[in-house]
């Protein structure tokens, strides 16, 4: 009990920020119109991309000699790599053609 | 003071992605918005990079070698992956991309269990009790330690789960996977649930045993071997749950599975946040787990359904009962139309509604669908487009389609628009849709699709419905529309049906 309630007083900061932001990514995402529905799944999709950055801790702190360490971090950057520029990618052309039509 | 710049750089970060989302959901900042979360996301990534230091050794990362060969390859492949895929593809592809994130999360974890789980790991355990006085520290590390497992777990299942589901989506949504439910299906799922909860507690427990006493009980030395296989069947059973999770749930569901599935791996980015202390991660995976969510429920109330339905109520389940028996007793007789008649009804209506589904897009004919548009408008014709909101393989499919063809924004109805519309029109024509027209959700009680609000199309004066052939649509069921005496069926491909039909107007 006490070690639970020392985690969570070492984790304040993090606690905090996860009941924020499940707030404002409602707050954002709310207003919406269905038109948009795609693109913006495809723009979340892009930015929970952000595990490279995990994937690339993982791979900057492994030994030079642990190999499967190192292929499997390799594998992870590749695919976190592939989430985020293939997601911003994706929806940048859906919303080229957004743009064509405001003209 | 490299490591206060890193800080900054994430705060930057977050701030972008937060922006990004918010300008992603209006029309005209959209694609800005997706630069500036994309200009984020890189000053994040070579800001790790370059400036990243270890906690508590100040070490900074190595390995750049891979690192950078590993982004090189992914923006290759991604970039062309991205560029090359057709319109048509676009959802399957938002899916793959899933998938990838997902497995990049459980890759993180796996490599961070082998940290606990290791020789080293149970050394410096060793370690810490042969100098007496640090006992009370590794007590008090206990809590931390436990909250360390507990999301090295969380992302190990939740990623697992996540790309091993978005995989089967894809698979589905190009066609190359099938429905697929067995009896007792949602207990056997249940089951694997709670197996692959029960053993992470029973691991991180062990794991917890052996750092020091815990509720009076005994320290007991790490069996390594032993944790490594539960470790891996976790992961097993975790990609196993990805599957059969998604395999009952029909084709016209996915795309509340891909935004369901797309959150999960959003949550699972946000263990890694917990995992390394990451605010960047944490807050980027936090607010597409939330946003994410939200974009589910709001796809479920588009169709009527609550989330549990469309989970378990699945189409796929559906046809093993009454929905696949129904559709057979049907077959009355349907009547076909050729072109010169659909022409002239058409040319010679007041007010016409393109009703564009799937099919429209797998002929890509949204330029065809254009071009018949201003031909009947100059003709004096005055021609709308009913959207339905899961029209299509994804909410928006159509209005992004239509757009890429210049529609106007005016013309594109939403459904309660339209559906007060239609009493007013002469002639709907529906191009490749089906299951958004089905007059069974409103009548049939026994229909799997029951309570999805449809486009009331039979309220107009004609329906003109061009398909392929009689098939059923992606929900496998018959539809009662094609078989009413006010509509005609236009067999073919959409494109060229469409040429054909403008060419045979011009020709009036």
């Amino acid at each position: 009990m006490e070690a639970v309630l020392k985690w969570l007083s070492d984790s304040q900061q993090i606690i905090y920020i996860v009941i924020l932001m499940i707030f404002v990514g409602i707050e954002v995402i709310g207003r919406v119109p269905s038109v948009l529905h795609t693109p913006l799944m495809s723009g979340a999709n892009a930015i929970h991309g952000v595990v490279i950055i995990g994937a690339i801790i993982v791979m900057g702190k492994a030994e030079g000699d642990n190999y499967p360490a190192l292929i499997l971090g390799f594998l992870a950057v590749v695919l976190g790599t592939l989430n985020v520029v293939g997601g911003f990618v994706v929806t940048d052309r859906m919303l080229e053609m957004f743009k064509s039509k405001k003209k | 003071m490299e490591f206060s710049i890193l800080t900054l750089i994430y705060l930057i970060g977050s701030v972008t992605f937060i922006i990004g989302l918010k300008m992603l959901s209006h029309p005209a900042t959209a694609r800005k918005g997706n630069w500036i979360a994309a200009a984020g996301m890189t000053l994040a990534i070579l800001g790790t990079i370059f400036l990243y230091r270890d906690d508590e050794t100040g070490a900074k990362l190595h390995n750049y070698g891979w690192i950078f060969g590993g982004l090189l390859i992914g923006a290759i492949v991604g970039t062309l992956a991205a560029k090359k895929v057709k319109m048509t593809a676009m959802p399957e592809m938002v899916s793959l991309f899933n998938g990838m994130g997902g497995a990049c999360a459980a890759l993180i974890s796996l490599i961070e269990f082998s940290h606990y789980a290791g020789e080293g790991f149970k050394n410096s355990i060793t370690e810490a009790y042969e100098s007496g006085d640090q006992i009370d520290n590794a007590v008090l590390e206990l809590g931390v330690q436990s909250g360390v497992l507990i999301t090295i777990f969380a992302g190990l299942i939740i990623g697992s789960v996540s790309f091993a589901g978005s995989m089967i989506a894809w698979g589905k949504l190009n066609g190359k996977i099938k429905d697929f439910a067995f009896k007792g299906q949602h207990i056997v799922n249940q089951v694997i649930l709670v197996a692959i909860v029960g053993l992470s507690i029973f691991l991180i427990y062990k794991i917890r045993m052996s750092v020091g006493p815990v509720d009076d009980a005994p320290t007991t030395p790490l069996n390594i071997a032993f944790i490594t296989t539960m470790f891996y069947t976790v992961l097993a059973l975790s990609l196993l749950y990805g599957i059969l999770f998604v395999m009952p749930i029909g084709g016209a569901d996915m795309p509340v599975v891909i935004s369901l599935l797309n959150s999960f791996t959003g949550v699972a980015a946000a263990c890694g946040g917990f995992l390394y202390d990451n605010k960047v991660m944490l807050t980027g995976g936090i607010l597409v787990g939330a946003a994410g969510t939200l974009l589910t429920i709001l796809m479920c109330k588009a169709m009527n359904r609550s989330l549990l339905n469309v989970l378990i109520g699945s189409f796929g389940g559906g046809n093993t009962g009454g929905g696949g028996g129904g559709g057979s007793k049907e077959q009355g007789a349907y009547k076909e139309i050729s072109l010169s008649d659909t022409a002239v009804i058409m040319s010679y209506a007041h007010k016409v509604m393109i009703v564009p589904g799937y099919g429209l897009a797998v002929a890509q004919a949204q330029h065809a669908c254009h071009e018949l548009e201003k031909l009947l408008e100059s003709k004096g014709v005055t021609v709308k487009y009913a959207i339905h909101p899961v029209a299509g393989r994804m909410p928006g499919h159509m209005n992004v389609l239509l757009a890429e063809a210049d529609v106007s924004y005016e013309k594109l109805q939403e459904m309660e628009q339209a559906n007060e519309e239609f009493a007013t029109t002469d002639v709907v024509l529906v191009l490749g849709a089906n299951d958004v027209v089905n007059p069974a959700a409103k009548t049939d009680p026994a229909s799997p699709i029951y309570g999805m609000p449809i486009l009331d199309v039979e309220l107009a004066k004609n329906v003109i419905v061009n398909k392929r052939s009689m098939k059923p649509g992606y929900a496998g069921i018959e539809n009662d529309l094609f078989f009413q005496p006010k509509t005609s069926m236009l067999f073919g491909d959409a494109k060229k049906v469409l040429q054909d039909l403008i060419a045979e107007i011009k020709n009036l």
